[in-house]
């Protein structure tokens, strides 16, 4: 009896993990398909019965889209903007977190409420607007205007996260910091801060993240000239058609760096969770 | 807002009121009753200030445009922008294809959430069953196409649908009677959209999954069990136990979704090469297209504020979620 129902139990697992498998080769297709076309000599890219195993290795397709226009002008362009927000994004956020998560105040719920409505206003609705205030204040075209635009949907996303992680530390800890004769200050750069780290590694790289892959306003808002990476992928497609394996080396380019933070950040900001809930 | 009227009282009790030693006390104290009103005050200045600037100015700008006459001359500054009242609005409304557009739309949003919510919560639920090692390598998957760029995924489905060398169109034709090498996708908007739809539903799953698994290790053991005990299928279990457990994080998925699929905006317009047809129009690339190609930023601030307007209802849900959330955490 029992002996049919473990056997019976590992042929349902059996039929799980098959099911299990086909998720994986699905979803994980385009991704395959991806490096499969960026690693293809350019003749077997453009054969209507393409091989789906690789049919061999080579780089031609990356020096091919180096080539097609400038790579590195974008990519710079793409790190001043990324790495500027993240970190105005987390000094002026962390402060507004503290507030928020710190400190009763009258006021403190409109704040809450609107910081979180603020994340809801989808940001293309924004676009008319913020191209005629750059239009406006002289910044159309400059870097230190994308800047600037990219803190609306960075700088609400990186107080909410904060406060997040803040209010998993225990308030108890600070107060016996202070009990001990620490100032308030002090309390929080002694005990709060180095807890709070990890989730603030993991806030940046986030923020980082979006940044970089932000495409409508990157390309609304800067000359063809002045463009940033994910706008350089759109190179590809001229009116003579689309050269897609050079392409595909160049999202292999802009996606590897990307998943590979993010699949880094994922277990981080897991750590930083647990490991805060652990010393609560 | 009641719900945020009983969130904050439990989390923020009135900050120091341990008794510091002496010593602290005096500058503690000193601190406590004069700077304390102001210190949030000036910790949030300097983010309310960013966002006053880059955030309501424009959404007041929105509003204001979409009640004057704003074209090309404006822009230049070459004639002042007038107030035309609600002429901007009447001539949206009474348009057909603004409804058409809208149709669309709403279409398209209900059918993207509905594919991702039932495809994320299966996927949860084998991931429960499946062994560790097909778990592992799922999360890996779903993890790195959760982290793709939007454009970059955007384009890798245009590669794979590509008419004459797409993958897809080869594998189809791999099926006995079927020839499917040189068929367009994109040459109608229904076809094309299902595809758009595959690309936005395969973009938004993984966060779905991992979320929805994050649940389900909420749910109580026992619970299942008693109602296992009790005669429940596995179908009678997951009915009356796991979706009640589960009630707050689907509510708040599901209205994050909708908001993020009815704005959706890249997906379309990258595919369609930054000229989506009438045909693939959504609200978004509808409002851009009224005012950068057509020139009308009135109009277009007017389509964009309608489509803010009807998002609206929406987001209070999910503002109610994350605030009762916030509740428990």
């Amino acid at each position: 009896m029992s002996a049919t129902a473990t056997a019976g139990r590992r042929r349902s697992r059996l039929g799980w993990n098959l099911l299990g498998l086909l998720v994986f080769v699905i979803a994980g297709f385009p991704l395959y398909w991806m490096l499969n076309t960026a690693f293809k000599p350019a003749k077997d890219a453009i054969d209507p019965d393409p091989s789906l195993l690789p049919t061999g290795v080579t780089l031609d397709n990356f020096r091919r889209a180096l080539d097609i226009s400038d790579f590195w002008g974008p990519v710079g362009r793409s790190l001043v903007v990324s790495l500027s927000v993240v970190v105005i994004g987390m000094v002026v956020g962390m402060l507004a977190a503290l507030a928020i998560s710190r400190f009763a105040f009258r006021g403190r719920k409109v704040v809450i409420v609107g910081i979180l409505a603020v994340q809801m206003v989808p940001l293309v609705a924004m676009i008319i607007p913020v191209f005629l205030l750059l239009n406006d204040l002289k910044q159309y075209d400059k870097l230190t205007g994308l800047i600037i635009t990219y803190l609306t949907f960075i700088l609400p996303f990186t107080v909410w996260t904060l406060r997040g992680f803040i209010v998993n530390i225990p308030r108890e800890l600070e107060e016996a910091a202070m009990v001990d004769g620490c100032s308030r200050t002090g309390a929080f750069i002694r005990v709060v801060f180095p807890l709070l780290a990890p989730g603030m590694v993991a806030t940046s790289v986030y923020g980082f993240i979006q940044a970089w892959n932000e495409y409508i306003y990157a390309l609304m808002l800067l000359s063809q000239e002045h463009q940033t990476a994910t706008v350089w992928l759109g190179n590809f497609t001229t009116k003579h058609g689309t050269e897609y394996a050079p392409m595909m080396a160049g999202a292999t380019m802009m996606a590897v760096p990307i998943v590979v933070l993010f699949l880094i950040v994922q277990r981080k900001m897991a750590a930083g969770l647990t490991a805060g809930a652990v010393k609560g | 807002m009641s719900a945020a009227d009983t969130t904050t009282p439990a989390k923020v009790p009135p900050p120091r009121q341990a008794p510091p030693p002496p010593a602290a006390a005096r500058s503690g104290r000193r601190r406590a009753t004069s700077g304390q009103a102001a210190t949030p005050w000036l910790l949030l200045a300097p983010c309310l200030l960013i966002l006053a600037l880059v955030m309501a100015y424009p959404l007041v700008r929105l509003v204001t445009l979409s009640f004057q006459k704003f074209g090309q001359p404006q822009l230049w500054g070459f004639q002042s922008a007038d107030w035309v009242g609600l002429t901007n609005f009447t001539q949206v409304l009474t348009d057909g294809e603004f409804w058409a557009v809208v149709l669309r739309t709403v279409v398209f949003a209900v059918g993207s959430v509905v594919f991702t919510m039932v495809i994320g919560m299966a996927i949860a639920l084998l991931q429960q069953r499946v062994s560790g090692w097909v778990k592992t390598l799922i999360n890996i998957v779903l993890v790195a196409s959760w982290g793709m760029p939007v454009i970059v995924a955007t384009t890798v489905f245009k590669w794979l649908f590509d008419s004459d060398y797409g993958v897809f169109n080869a594998l189809l034709s791999k099926l006995p009677g079927v020839h499917m090498i040189g068929h367009n996708w994109f040459a109608s908007g229904p076809e094309g959209l299902a595809v758009i739809m595959l690309l936005v539903v395969w973009g938004a799953v993984p966060f779905v999954v991992i979320t929805l698994s994050a649940g389900l290790t909420q749910v109580p053991r026992e619970l299942e069990e008693a109602a296992r005990l009790d005669g429940a299928g596995a179908w009678g279990v997951f009915r009356y136990v796991t979706l009640p457990v589960l009630k707050p994080i689907i509510v708040m998925l599901t209205t994050l979704s909708v908001i993020w699929d009815m704005g959706v905006f890249p997906q379309v317009f990258v595919m369609r090469g930054g000229h989506p047809e009438a045909e693939f129009q959504v609200l978004n690339t509808y409002s851009y297209d009224r005012a950068f190609v057509v020139n009308d930023y009135a109009q277009g601030s007017a389509i964009a504020l309608i489509t803010v307007l009807l998002l609206l209802g929406v987001v209070a849900v999910y503002m109610r979620q994350m605030l009762k959330i916030g509740e428990v955490e």
